[in-house]
């Protein structure tokens, strides 16, 4: 497993995200109020990108005519044909244990730790005063 | 490679030898006593549309007038012409050639001839359709009690259907609080060709009162024609008419599903009569598949519309329209993917299939008992048909 | 159910040259119709706007899923809707997959479904000049289909002889929802015309007729309609058998784009079931309706169906014929299909050619 480096932390706001080339991976990393997480930009269904698709919320519902919305954002609809999927897990609403796309591990790294490697920081000079999102591949 | 063609089995058999032949008979035979042995539970049958003559003494005085002077009669479904073909198979018709004939021919018809354990009668009268409602409503009482009196007093193995003014749910729901203390009812008749869909809330009372008293929603094929037959415009023949039934099931049924009726009523069982059964699959996998991209917009259906069906509903099984041969069919069934689905019926006097085999040869063997019972009587509760080890307990 | 995996599930169409039976072109703006439209008619167009059976100005009755019914990542960079920029389009899909042919289906506007029939006709023939001056001329892998005011048959019959000449239709584009089933007599010149042009006979799901979307009245939501609007090929092509269409131009060739394939066998062994019971009722169908549906319909495969268990999708395919199937990808749609991923199934070679590109070369008679 290598660990890359992949952004600045700063350039992701919460609620914002931000699509990176890993080992050519396309994968996208998302900010939700704080928390970083991964997802393969590969749509398990037919390949769409999942990771340009738009970030909503969880609707669910106990009645007909009611509406239970919750957890904002936190949702990514497939820019095709619109499947869920939890930005926390990868996992699809529709079918959660078969269908997914697959979510790696993030953590936020200090530069001052990450001047000491074994890392690859291949896209930009990494700072020690500033914090970076850094991905297990 | 079988394509889309074939006719069910016509023709199989002619090129065979006669002992070849002698065999098959000897096998149809066999399987029809087999059958019998069972004691199916015929899920659809048709007693004769009642003229208004037959329906007078079960009206009140005021309706009796209002039939008589205005001369309203004729209210037999145009969805089945009576001299169609398909209305009646021609050794089912009675004097004048109405279908169904009368009680002597379909005791010996069906009940004694398939070993008939229950039989659910399904009358096909235009109280369903008619515009006014306490004329629906008041028509439809007399049909039930008519039901009452003149069929299932006469026959114990009879149950029925109870017909409600579908347009207005209210008076519906008084009908079937009025009939439901009758064991003998078993089911609410709905048709497929509706107002509304069927799933619209405006319709959610009956479905509470079917819930309550346990009895099922029968959609029957069939049509108001307060809409066009399908959403094309209006057919121009009879049979394309009937085909286009089934287009009208798949659309009752998506209506069901989206509108998130059987959230609502967890315990509620939705019948399809008549419906055809080899559109399920592919419905079905269409329908799963716009649930995936579609979900948010109907959140209360949480569950894959496959499994919704699995558990809510059921279909009788002739009009089969089956593939040609007989592993087709067997695909179909397989496809299906559920043992549970399917309730014998015979749909006398629908002219649906030839013959004495009323459960097609090509079923398969393991199907044939779940289809002419199990099923049944398990989407029947007000049956009340036990078997074996649950009588003991 | 599935747990599609995608790469198992790959059809190798890539490097093949694949037809695309559905390809949905769309305006920059109403205005990028004015220099196809005479004075009377632009004015028509600024004063009064699109008029059809509908409750809403701007927005489709039932309201679709995304915006402008298409793929989110379909916004051309440039501006304008989805499928408004070809060099994107053959950016996006025509190089990148590979197309060697894609047929263009305009959808919208829909000149058919006009309220008014005169303004109908004029919008049809401006859509028409306008695929060939902006597609098909600057862009040789796009062909067209003549879009025409099909209830007004002679206006379509008219529409069609002007434009056939021009070389690169190689259909007559219909929706499914027409005032009457489409097989009646009314629209019978259409069919002769195709027949007399060779032109295929593309009927696409959709159109609005007034008439409710389902026979118990109008849904509710847009899950419903979605699919509901597919249902509609059944009574179509049933009306198409019955009313002996395909008896009487048994050269007309159908493509039925945009309903899935999955309903075609169980409609046509209940067509040829009750067809016998019945014969004495249409008794100018001479044959079972599966031969006529066998002979002279191909469909569309797109949206692909997607059997819980993939053997199905093959039983399925092979109830209906595999030189039956045409892909379409239905780009830039939201609910379109990637031509090397929808089918969730490994084709052999030829079936891949078949599918993909030869069958759509046979109903179109593309060369
Ligand atoms: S490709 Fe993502 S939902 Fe279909």
């Amino acid at each position: 497993m290598t660990r890359h480096v992949v952004a600045p932390a700063s350039e992701i706001a919460p609620g914002s995200r931000k699509l990176v080339d890993v080992a050519g991976r396309s994968i996208g990393i998302f900010n939700l109020g704080g928390e970083f997480f991964a997802l393969s930009n590969r749509c398990p269904h037919q390949g769409g990108s999942l990771c340009l698709g738009e970030q909503v919320g969880l609707v669910l519902s106990e009645e007909p005519g009611q509406y239970r919305y919750s957890r904002p954002g936190e949702m990514l609809r497939c820019p095709w044909h619109g499947w869920e999927f939890d930005i926390r897990t990868g996992q699809s609403w529709c079918d959660p244990k078969r269908m997914r796309t697959k979510s790696y591990p993030v953590t936020v790294e200090p530069g001052e730790a990450l001047a000491k490697g074994p890392y690859q920081a291949d896209i930009f000079p990494v700072s020690i005063e500033a914090d970076y999102v850094v991905i297990d591949l | 490679m079988v394509a889309l063609g074939g006719t069910g089995e016509q023709g199989l058999g002619a090129a065979m030898k006669p002992d070849e032949r002698a065999e098959r008979r000897r096998k149809a035979a066999d399987r029809l006593m087999e059958f019998r042995d069972l004691g199916p539970i015929d899920c659809d049958l048709h007693p004769p549309t009642p003229r208004m003559a037959e329906l007078l003494p079960y009206l009140d005085p005021h309706w009796r007038e209002v039939m008589l002077s205005r001369g309203i009669d004729g209210l037999e479904l145009a969805s089945y012409p009576p001299g169609s073909p398909l209305s009646a198979r021609p050794e089912w018709r009675g004097p004048g050639g109405r279908p169904g004939g009368d009680l002597a021919l379909i005791q010996r018809e069906v009940l004694d001839r398939w070993g008939t354990r229950r039989a659910i009668l399904n009358c096909l009268h235009g109280s369903m359709a008619m515009f006014s409602e306490d004329m629906g409503a008041a028509l439809a009482r007399a049909v039930n009690d008519w039901i009452a009196n003149e069929w299932l007093d006469r026959d114990a193995r009879f149950a029925a259907s109870i017909l409600v003014p579908a347009r207005s749910p209210e008076l519906a729901v008084a009908e079937i609080e009025r009939r439901a203390e009758d064991a003998r009812f078993v089911q609410v008749l709905l048709l497929a060709g509706s107002e509304l869909p069927l799933g619209r809330r405006v319709h959610w009372p009956i479905y509470a009162a079917a819930e309550r008293f346990s009895l099922p929603v029968g959609i029957h094929a069939g049509s108001a024609f307060h809409q066009p037959m399908t959403s094309v415009g209006w057919p121009s023949y009879v049979v394309e008419d009937y085909v286009s039934q089934a287009t009208a099931f798949q659309h009752q049924l998506l209506s069901l599903i989206g509108e998130g009726v059987f959230t609502k009523f967890p315990r509620l069982k939705v019948v399809l009569i008549e419906s055809g059964v080899t559109w399920l699959p592919g419905f079905l996998w269409r329908a799963n598949k716009e649930w995936r991209a579609l979900r948010p917009e109907v959140p209360w259906v949480d569950r894959s519309p496959i499994e919704i069906v699995r558990e809510h509903v059921r279909l009788t099984l002739q009009p089969l329209d089956s593939p040609p041969d007989a592993s087709g069919l067997a695909a179909v069934i397989g496809q299906l993917g559920s043992d549970d689905l399917l309730l014998f019926s015979s749909d006398y006097p629908h002219w649906q299939w030839d013959g004495e085999e009323v459960l097609p040869k090509a079923l398969p063997e393991a199907l044939r008992s779940r289809i002419a019972l199990d099923n049944p009587r398990q989407t029947y509760p007000r049956l009340g048909v036990r078997l074996g080890k649950e009588c003991v307990s | 159910m599935s747990g599609a995996v995608l790469e198992r599930s790959r059809t190798d169409a890539a490097g093949l040259g694949v037809v695309d039976c559905d390809i949905h072109p769309m305006l920059r703006s109403e205005r990028a119709l004015f220099p196809y439209l005479a004075r009377r008619w632009r004015d028509e167009l600024e004063t009064f706007g699109l008029r059809t059976r509908n409750p809403f100005v701007g927005s489709f009755a039932f309201p679709k899923a995304t915006p402008a019914l298409s793929r989110r990542d379909c916004w051309p960079p440039a501006g304008g809707p989805p499928g408004s920029d070809l060099a994107f389009m053959r950016a996006q899909y025509l190089d990148s997959y590979e197309i060697e042919t894609g047929i263009l289906q305009t959808l919208i506007p829909s000149g058919k479904d006009q309220r008014n029939p005169a303004f109908g006709a004029a919008l049809c023939r401006a859509l028409n000049d306008w695929q060939i001056a902006e597609w098909t001329e600057p862009e040789p892998r796009l062909k067209a289909a003549i879009t025409v005011p099909a209830e007004d048959a002679e206006a379509s019959v008219a529409e069609i002889e002007r434009s056939a000449p021009k070389g690169d239709f190689v259909s007559i584009f219909l929706t499914t929802r027409t005032t009457e089933p489409l097989g009646r007599k009314r629209y019978w010149p259409i069919f002769a015309a195709a027949e007399r042009t060779g032109l295929a006979l593309g009927i696409h799901t959709g159109g609005s007729n007034g008439l409710p979307m389902t026979p118990g009245g109008w849904p509710s939501f847009y899950f419903e309609e979605h699919m509901a609007n597919a249902f509609a090929m059944q009574p179509l092509l049933a009306s198409l058998v019955l009313e002996g269409v395909f008896e009487a131009f048994p050269k007309l060739r159908v493509v039925l784009i945009e309903g899935g394939f999955a309903w075609a066998p169980a409609l046509a062994w209940r067509l040829d079931k009750h067809w016998a019971r019945m014969r004495p009722e249409v008794p100018h169908v001479r044959h079972p309706p599966s031969f006529y549906i066998r002979r002279q319909v191909w469909f569309a495969t797109q949206p692909v169906e997607e059997p819980p268990d993939r053997a199905d999708l093959r039983t399925l395919i092979d109830w209906i014929g595999w030189e039956r199937l045409v892909f379409a990808s239905d780009y830039p749609h939201w609910d379109m299909d990637d031509p090397q991923r929808a089918f969730k199934l490994a084709l052999s070679e030829g079936e891949t050619q078949a599918v993909f590109r030869d069958n759509a070369r046979l109903a179109y008679r593309l060369p």
